[in-house]
């Protein structure tokens, strides 16, 4: 089966570039609109509290669950929701408790007790010192690939690459959280590592694009880089949409199948991967252009490159002559 | 067909070494090394706790006061106003001549003490080197505790480990429910603090009208009962011996009633202070205080020799149970907190398992179906590698006896979507030569060789985002960057050394006749 043909024409990603630049621009101003007015919905990994699990026989009577807690003091500002099926109820509180012997949810159970038969399936409570921890270890996470991300692209190719990578990333993930101000997503442990995978994946797909860029500049005759950068586009093109694929199935089934735990997580990388897919091919390459990368200029640098080899090589046999 | 290279031996030695060692994680065999299950999956507490180390310095201070008491009584020396205040302990000389001695006495007993005069009184802190030696003393006592108390419990395989300087990492697989998880809780927590105290007869029947600042001043302590919360006792408040001179406890039943009980052994020095004691006051009452709570306060009706006491009290078994536990591993110098607590049922654990399971199986059949019905016999040699690198994430993980977590199964399902991809950027360029008109074998090299240095570039890439997020994981998530990153780096051996392997030796069959059975590649109209 082939989607793509082989002899498919060149397409002209680079004429609609300013256009697809205007979209990206917009999407990326809602974004940045969307975590101001609405913000993330840190969940308790970052912002502390306690989420309790409770699973009824038969339907959750949430209303007399709300009514019974509304009535405590560490409870009054809690929130009940169903949790995955509607015998099954989440409380969410910012409450922390340091005791050991006697926490939040001995207390929701002693509550809940007359609302019918539960059991108390899981407790998560996060005290605010660990949220914060966990908070600032995060960023730092997030700082840190991508510093060596860019380290190693610009190693690997020039640093207008790396530079286009990362601002196609950072295109990448802002779409993402805006995403989740979007919907409200509960911002926990787990959306911090969908958020590096992106990371990841979304470079991925742009060191491809770039590779078949860099190959097209060492093969291709011409000095224009639209050109170059269309033809190596249209090449790849089978190729990002394919793994995009891929990735989009197992993803959504992870989505549809993998349970209320993993639903946040791969929301974040259903996103993910669409934007990611979007940015590699029409927005990583143009912030190429603009960034005045120049065709004669790699080369001449590639030149030298393999002068200041053959050089070093010259060198390296003169030596081996001489002390031999 | 084909002549063996030493690339399809490599692979065939990977998916032999993948199965062999995930053999004993897949059939869940007693011998060889497994994967465990992280708490997540198969239900358990985690619980990240610090020491209240504030404590401990406190009573560092307060034993140092009494050292000084001690000390300056036993030379004679006149002071006055001895007293401690937050975090130092002052004193007053009232004889100048005293000065000297005072100081070569301080300089040589209280080692790690910092000591500030002005004229004659004297003001004296712990080192900031005695203060941290206190603090790290009492977490490393409390994690060997909590572990000792956790052990005798009973539940299999329990880990308390000393996490960063102050913290202390419980993590407690097998609970199956919550009235389970609140006994372990209270068993941590426990100080355990065993002492003997006597009853102050003499103002004993004024107790229910005294303050506790009355009580002070005669020097005794007012104290409750541990089941009528209303019944109070008066009691000196200097123990006659405490639980360090305990040796053993133990539950046993009453005769008459089938009460249970708690027996314990005292040491040599501890039976010797106790028979003395129960000599001097047969006729009066002495408690049995545990944890600021009078647990039985029976009348002494005779000298008690041997050390062996009795703890009675309306204990359930289990309660009865966990005391003795607690006493036999010791009290804890400084209470400990709960920072962070997840808590699974067993149930919840099963559901994550199911699910992930499923969207691995579904995610899998799915990427399979598609890679054939798009790439023919190209799409099975990936799919060859796609399984060979499963179970190679299986078996590097049992060597390891790594923790499988329910983010690491999610890590796991994502490899499958990923993996795929370079063997999609390998095929396609293998059929954007055979369509320029190269031959296979050229095809097949050439195409190796041109999606090499993408690949690479861009598993590099994944690769570095997964290791900081191991470096600044913590506990399940860490789980996902490992599953991640085993998968990036076997994919390197299945879907590229591999797949080239298998290539080389299906070469001789391959034929150019029938691209579309071989690479998915439709047949032309008007071909050459």
């Amino acid at each position: 089966m082939e989607v793509f043909k082989h002899n498919q024409a060149i397409i002209g990603f680079m004429k609609s570039a300013k256009k697809v630049g205007a979209f990206s621009a917009f999407m990326i101003i809602a974004s940045l609109a969307l975590l101001m007015t609405k913000g993330l919905n840190y969940g308790i990994d970052f912002a502390g509290g306690t989420i309790v699990q409770v699973q009824y026989e038969g339907k959750a009577p949430i209303d007399k669950v709300r009514d019974v807690l509304s009535k405590n003091k560490t409870y009054s500002t809690a929130s009940v929701t169903f949790f995955g099926s509607d015998s099954e109820i989440a409380i969410r509180t910012k409450s922390t408790s340091k005791d050991v012997d006697v926490d939040l949810s001995d207390e929701v159970r002693n509550l809940l007790n007359g609302t019918g038969s539960f059991k108390i399936r899981g407790v998560d409570m996060v005290g605010p010192a660990v949220g914060d921890e966990l908070r600032t270890q995060g960023l730092m996470a997030m700082l840190l690939s991508i510093i060596g991300i860019l380290a190693y692209i610009s190693f690997r190719f020039e640093w207008r690459f790396a530079l286009a990578s990362v601002m196609a990333l950072i295109h990448d993930v802002t779409i993402a959280l805006g995403a989740l101000a979007l919907f409200q997503i509960d911002v926990n442990l787990p959306i911090l590592a969908a958020i590096l995978t992106i990371l990841g994946y979304s470079l991925n797909d742009t060191v491809i694009v770039f590779d078949r860029i860099r190959e097209g500049i060492r093969s291709i005759k011409t000095t224009n880089l639209d050109e170059i950068i269309d033809e190596s586009v249209t090449r790849t093109l089978s190729r990002t949409t394919l793994t995009s694929l891929t990735t989009f199935f197992v993803v959504l089934t992870l989505y549809l199948f993998g349970g209320e735990a993993l639903k946040g997580f791969s929301f974040t990388l259903l996103v993910g991967v669409v934007v990611g897919t979007y940015s590699s091919i029409f927005v990583a390459s143009p912030i190429l252009m603009w960034l005045n990368f120049s065709v004669t200029g790699f080369r001449e640098q590639e030149a030298k490159k393999a002068k200041r080899e053959k050089e070093k090589e010259k060198m390296r046999a003169m030596y081996e002559q001489g002390s031999m | 067909m084909g002549t063996l290279n030493y690339r399809v031996v490599i692979f065939l030695f990977a998916f032999i070494f993948g199965v062999v060692f995930s053999i004993p994680t897949l059939i869940q065999s007693e011998e060889g090394k497994k994967i465990t299950l992280g708490l997540d999956l198969q239900g358990g507490l985690h619980m990240l706790l610090s020491v209240k180390t504030e404590v401990a310095l406190e009573s560092k201070l307060k034993s140092t006061a009494t050292s000084i008491k001690y000390v300056l009584e036993d030379e004679d020396i006149v002071f006055d106003d001895l007293k401690i205040d937050s975090d130092r302990v002052s004193f007053e000389l009232l004889d100048e001549d005293d000065v000297t001695k005072v100081d070569k006495l301080l300089k040589d007993d209280f080692k790690g003490i910092v000591i500030n005069k002005s004229g004659m009184s004297y003001t004296m802190t712990l080192s900031s080197k005695l203060a941290e030696e206190t603090k790290k003393n009492a977490i490393d006592q409390a994690v060997d505790t909590i572990r000792n108390r956790l052990n005798m419990f009973g539940l299999a395989e329990p880990t308390v480990a000393k996490q960063g300087a102050d913290k202390i990492l419980v993590e407690v697989p097998g609970v199956k429910t919550a009235e389970e998880e609140q006994r372990i809780r209270a068993l941590i927590a426990k100080a355990a603090h065993l002492q003997m105290m006597a009853v102050d007869e003499e103002r004993a029947n004024r107790v229910y009208s005294m303050s506790g600042e009355e009580a002070k001043q005669y020097g005794d302590i007012i104290l409750n009962d541990v089941t009528n919360k209303d019944k109070r006792y008066l009691l000196y408040s200097v123990p006659i011996l405490d639980g360090s001179m305990l040796t053993d406890a133990k539950v046993g039943y009453e005769r008459k009633t089938n009460r249970p009980l708690i027996n314990f052994s005292l040491d040599g020095q501890g039976s010797k202070i106790f028979a003395d004691f129960t000599d001097k006051s047969v006729g009066k009452r002495m408690a049995v205080v545990l944890d600021n709570e009078v647990y039985t306060a029976p009348n002494i009706v005779q000298r008690i020799g041997g050390g062996h006491v009795q703890i009675t009290g309306n204990f359930t078994p289990q309660e009865a149970n966990d005391i003795a536990i607690a006493l036999r591993s010791g009290s804890l110098l400084a209470p400990v907190q709960v920072e962070e607590k997840r808590s699974v049922g067993p149930s919840l654990g099963k559901d994550n398992i199911v699910a992930s399971s499923i969207a691995l199986a579904v995610g899998f059949i799915l990427v399979v179906l598609f890679m054939v019905l798009y790439y023919g016999v190209a799409g099975v040699i990936a799919n060859t590698a796609l399984i060979a690198n499963l179970f190679l994430i299986l078996a590097i993980m049992s060597m390891f006896e790594a923790t499988l977590t329910l983010p690491g199964m999610a890590g796991i399902v994502l490899t499958v979507g990923m993996a795929v991809d370079a063997n999609v950027i390998i095929n396609e360029r293998i059929r954007e030569l055979l369509h320029s008109g190269s031959s296979i074998t050229k095809a097949i090299e050439q195409g190796y060789n041109n999606a090499f240095t993408a690949i690479w570039d861009a598993n590099v890439t994944t690769l570095i985002a997964a290791v900081v997020l191991f470096a600044y994981g913590t506990g399940p998530i860490k789980g996902f960057s490992l599953t991640i990153s085993i998968g990036i780096l076997a994919s390197m051996l299945t879907a590229i050394l591999g797949t080239h392997g298998i290539y080389q030796y299906l070469l001789p069959k391959i034929d150019k006749n029938r691209l579309g059975f071989w690479f998915g590649i439709k047949k032309e109209k008007g071909a050459k």
